[in-house]
């Protein structure tokens, strides 16, 4: 059926309606990023665009190292939980024993309790091993804390590969390794990125560790954000300035990859 | 897929093609970091609970048995923190899992510029915590230099002052503003997968458009919602950052969730054993949640 | 449901459609599904691996740094003055070319708790931290900051302020430099003054403060007649409440450590506080630090406020500060106990004792906090924007003396704040606007949220000040206090 143009009419003012509200205060902060300091605290339209916060920003913190880290963890966190997940969750999907139920229920409920808890621990064993402020500590910690989101999410996506392929694979002589290679890889790669994509805005925004791992050498951009917050004097503008720099990368990344979010990110509600 | 995914066997057949041992062997890894991850810190936690031990006056050392819990319970902090949790939780899951679906529905509706309105209402999912939490507080709410505040004076009224008058229920806006767009992620593909015929069908038999909503699209998206509650609950629990930026876990205790009491036990009053104590009923509360709620929409979603 | 009829929509990794038909073509030559299978792996593999290595070639040159001279991890506060430091420490790596400086620079609560838990687990991450009075004699008696000995003739110690310098001594040996210190003080709107006929009393008091503020406020051109510290935080609210509750003769604790929160002076100090911020108040008080009422000050909304006198340099400042023509400021108004605590806060630079680069760090610590330090700033930026409240020679300079009309206000308010004397009542703990104990960081900021929500109306002032009294005695005794 074809909706009436009334009704393609409705759904088009309703829905950028919303599309804008709910886009609204982060239009704002980057308008508000192009404020002078004085203007960013009267909520007006009518103001002479300035690059001065972002000038400031850059002048007082070291941007491209922040932004370096922030990929390389991101990106070292979510390959690290991939590879320790895609095992896992073939075994889960294709040999299931009566524990696996209980093992995959027990890794989510490993994700609920709060950083805060254990900080203390993590960061005397991070002393011990000495991983405070290197990048591979943070690695490290990124990639525990999404493996059970990874698991179950790749889990959810090799249940669903029907298994007149894995037969036809095995008709054509495929082992174990290859089996998981070329034929489930290939079948459940967009699973495989929607799951990477998750992983690394998790990773990219997680903001605990991150601030309390680090120091100099490995701090990502939730550090810089956090040095930028509720300083003296005004400060709206700078703030802003910081945010667009700190959101825009991931941001930007997730409109392009929205299409394989919406396609991907199912967790297996979809039959 | 197509129909074979219903009718395909039980995977056990495959399991039985491949020996046992290489489905133990390639689970092991996650397992034993998972493990090392859960319980070298919950040992550490568990033990650090029955110590007095302050960070900034190691004076007070030694064994505490069970004063640190005993301190927990008695605060009348803890319980206020428990039904802020609970609160916090509920009121984010029915914000953003009812309007994840109206959102789901009408981005399934044809209209012209679809995909950039669809990109601009999932866009906040990509914003970090605090950074969400700074423009909220600074850019959006604030009565005095906030959009908000503005917009109520040209209309002639006084300007709310949010975090003072509704202080968890701007929290829980400002999460949910955070989180409805994953809802709607995965609301939305479980709507695009819906069976036109269905719905057509359904149409012919003269359901209205609420009949069809109510009868088929709902029914459909069961899963998803379940799937919705359950991801979202694991990080709802431990919601920290845009509590730590906006009230502080204040007025009072209004905002103090778990996470922020245990914050405030361990990086305020430096109370390691106190904070661990309130750790170890973190992991009690998660795994109470984890019994009731997940095992509950697992089963569902037949795992 | 995403099975390989969706491996065209793999779109982050390669070109989608290429992958496709270029496999569609191989599917059909050896016609297997694992040779399709094996294509497009090769093909998105490839994909991949270029970009992987040449992310990896930008980070490992990124990663080559010099490593040969010593290195110093400075850890610092996001306040304007610090932020001055950091864009003149090029200036000293002129100086000192074999020392490189790297910046930790954090908001005060963020830092406060990263540099007390590094410290504390003795895990060495910084060589130079910025810690407060009331951390330095706390963190001193622990052993964790190195004590400041031997310092140069010329760096002239008995030039610093006799008060702060007190405040950073323990057992008779220095822990810290001060980078910049301060006092209280009143600020108002002389326009707004003039406007409404109305004079400063050269010392007023509370009972008057009150009275003027309900004069200038006027709501609904959004001008509040009194700003005021309401946002939760043993260094925030309960600064300005510690304060406020000396002059009204009171305190926190008694010569028994027990709590004194439930008393007469608490009553009348926070029934004042209370009254004056609901009636002359901004909205939004709860939410107002330091930094926020600087911004409405800055921005005109604020008749009144007092704060900390390092505001001054701020709202003097034609660049932030649009009222920077029309102030006046008076002391810290008192109460019914003349001669109480009032206020002394320093920013200090200390060195942990877990520092591997001791000397490098003391050659920055005491380059940072010198009188050339001052001089290159008051050079750079204008003698208005020099860190205050630390020199002798800094308040006796013509110059700035002429550049910053506080001056004489700010040294004079250091000189009183009486951080070590008695209140009302004796007392066994120093401090002005704290207490210097370290429990006092989760005390005072419980007790600040508790306070707080007696502005939002979500408890009495009565019924905050026993459950403050009630929640400080649980945590005194799970403390061990009484100790001695």
């Amino acid at each position: 059926m074809q909706p009436t143009p009334l009704q393609r009419a409705l759904a088009a003012i309703v829905g950028w309606g919303v599309a804008l509200l709910l886009f609204f205060p982060i239009a704002w902060m980057v308008l508000t990023s192009f404020k002078s300091e004085p203007q960013a605290i009267t909520p007006g339209l009518m103001f002479s665009p300035t690059l001065d916060s972002y000038r400031e920003v850059f002048a007082r913190a070291d941007y491209l190292t922040f932004a370096i880290n922030s990929v390389v963890i991101s990106v070292g966190g979510t390959v690290l939980a991939l590879l320790f997940a895609i095992p896992a969750a073939y075994a889960m999907a294709f040999h299931p024993t009566e524990r696996t139920r209980g093992t995959l229920l027990w890794m989510l409920s490993t994700k609920m309790l709060p950083p805060v808890g254990v900080l203390v621990p993590i960061y005397l064993l991070f002393r011990s091993a000495g991983l405070l402020d290197s990048r591979s500590g943070l690695i490290a910690i990124y990639a525990l804390m999404n493996l059970p989101i990874v698991v179950w999410m790749l889990f959810t996506f090799y249940k669903e590969v029907p298994n007149e392929i894995l037969e036809a694979g095995r008709m054509d002589g495929a082992r174990t390794a290859s089996e998981v290679w070329y034929l489930l890889l290939p079948l459940t790669l967009p699973g495989v990125a929607s799951t990477g994509l998750l992983s690394l805005i998790l990773c990219w925004n997680e903001a605990f560790w991150s601030l309390n791992l680090t120091s100099a050498g490995a701090a990502p951009l939730t550090a810089f954000i956090a040095s930028f917050s509720s300083p003296e004097g005004l400060f709206f503008a700078k703030l802003s300035a910081a945010s667009t720099m700190a959101v825009a990368p991931i941001l930007v990344f997730g409109w392009f990859s929205q299409r394989q979010l919406v396609q991907g990110l199912t967790f297996g509600a979809v039959k | 897929m197509d129909a074979s995914v219903t009718e395909a066997p039980p995977v056990e057949t495959v399991a039985t093609a491949m020996p046992r041992s290489v489905g133990r062997l390639l689970l092991l890894p996650s397992v034993v970091v998972l493990l090392a991850w859960m319980i070298v810190p919950l040992v550490m936690t568990l033990w650090f609970s029955f110590q007095y031990y302050n960070l900034i006056n190691p004076e007070t050392a030694g064994f505490a048995g069970l004063d640190n819990y005993r301190y927990l319970v008695t605060d009348p902090d803890f319980w206020v923190s428990l039904e802020n949790t609970l609160i916090l939780v509920g009121s984010v899951l029915v914000v953003t899992v009812v309007f994840g679906t109206l959102l789901a529905v009408l981005f399934n509706q044809p209209f012209p510029g679809r995909n950039i309105a669809r990109v601009l209402a999932i866009s906040p999912f990509f914003v970090m915590p605090t950074v969400s939490a700074l423009i909220w507080k600074n850019l959006l709410m604030h009565p005095i230099y906030g959009v908000f505040g503005a917009v109520a004076r040209s209309f002639g009224r006084q300007p709310v002052d949010w975090f003072a008058d509704y202080p968890l229920a701007s929290i829980i806006a400002i999460v949910s503003w955070e989180w409805l767009p994953f809802a709607l992620l995965i609301l939305l593909t479980a709507v695009q997968s819906l069976d036109h015929e269905q719905r057509e069908a359904a149409r012919m038999d003269g359901a209205g458009v609420i009949a069809q909503f109510v009868f088929i699209t709902l029914p459909h998206l069961s899963r998803a919602i379940s799937v919705v509650v359950m991801i979202e609950t694991i990080f709802l629990l431990t919601v920290f950052a845009e509590i730590f930026v906006t009230t502080s876990g204040g007025p009072g205790n209004a905002t103090t969730n778990l996470a922020f009491l245990i914050y405030a036990r361990a990086l305020l009053q430096y109370d390691i054993g106190g904070a661990s104590a309130g750790g170890i009923v973190a992991i009690v509360l998660a795994n109470i949640v984890a019994f009731f709620l997940v095992r509950s929409i697992a089963r569902r979603l037949e795992v | 449901m995403n099975g390989g009829r969706n491996c065209d929509r793999a779109g982050a990794l390669t070109t989608p459609r290429d992958t496709d038909s270029v496999c569609k073509n191989s599917l059909q030559q050896s016609g297997t599904i694992l040779a399709r299978g094996r294509c497009v792996i090769a093909h998105r593999i490839r994909g991949v691996l270029k970009a992987t290595v040449s992310v990896a070639v930008l980070l490992l040159t990124g990663a080559v740094v010099a490593r040969a001279d010593s290195t110093i991890t400075i850890a610092t506060v996001n306040n304007g003055d610090m932020v001055v430091m950091q864009h003149l420490s090029s200036e000293f790596e002129k100086l000192h070319p074999d020392i490189h400086l790297r910046w930790v620079v954090l908001e005060e609560n963020v830092l406060r708790q990263r540099v007390t838990t590094d410290i504390a687990t003795k895990a060495g991450q910084f060589d130079v931290v910025t810690v407060g009075n009331y951390e330095v004699p706390i963190w001193a008696k622990q052993g964790w900051l190195e004590a400041m000995n031997n310092l140069p003739a010329s760096y002239g110690v008995d030039d610093i302020l006799k008060p702060v310098r007190q405040g950073l001594t323990y057992d008779g040996k220095l822990y810290g430099l001060p980078f910049y210190g301060e006092s209280a003080m009143t600020y108002y709107r002389t326009d707004l003054f003039d406007k409404a006929g109305l004079k400063m009393p050269d010392a007023p008091t509370y009972e008057q403060i009150r009275g003027l503020a309900d004069k200038i406020t006027d709501k609904t051109h959004e001008i509040y007649g009194m700003c005021l510290r309401g946002k939760p935080g043993w260094g925030e609210n309960m600064a300005y409440v510690t304060s406020l509750v000396n002059a009204e003769g009171g305190q926190w604790f008694d010569e028994k450590w027990k709590p004194t929160i439930d008393t007469p002076p608490w009553h009348k100090a926070i029934g004042f506080y209370d009254d004056i911020l609901k009636a002359d108040g901004p909205p939004g008080a709860t939410s107002n630090g330091f930094n926020e009422n600087l911004a409405l000050f800055a921005s005109g909304h604020c008749g009144m406020w007092i704060d900390a006198t390092v505001a001054g340099g701020l709202l003097y400042d034609k660049k932030q500060s649009t009222v920077a023509d029309k102030i006046g400021f008076a002391p810290m108004p008192t109460g019914s106990f003349k001669g109480a605590p009032t206020w002394l806060w320093s920013w200090n630079l200390a060195i942990p004792t877990t520092s591997k680069q001791k000397d490098a760090a003391r050659t920055f610590v005491t380059w940072a906090t010198s009188k050339e330090y001052i001089e290159l700033v008051a050079k750079q930026n204008g003698w208005v924007s020099v860190p205050p409240g630390t020199r002798q020679s800094t308040y006796d300079n013509p110059e700035y003396q002429k550049a910053a009309p506080f001056a004489s206000f700010v040294h004079k308010a250091i000189e009183v704040a009486n951080p070590d004397g008695q209140t009302a009542q004796p007392r066994p703990y120093t401090g002005a606007q704290f207490v210097a104990i370290p429990e006092f960081q989760g005390i005072g900021t419980q007790v600040g949220q508790t306070i707080a929500g007696t502005l939002t109306g979500q408890s009495s002032v009565d019924q905050a000040l026993r459950a403050a009294q009630s929640a400080t005695e649980r945590v005194m005794r799970q403390s061990g206090y009484p100790r001695e």
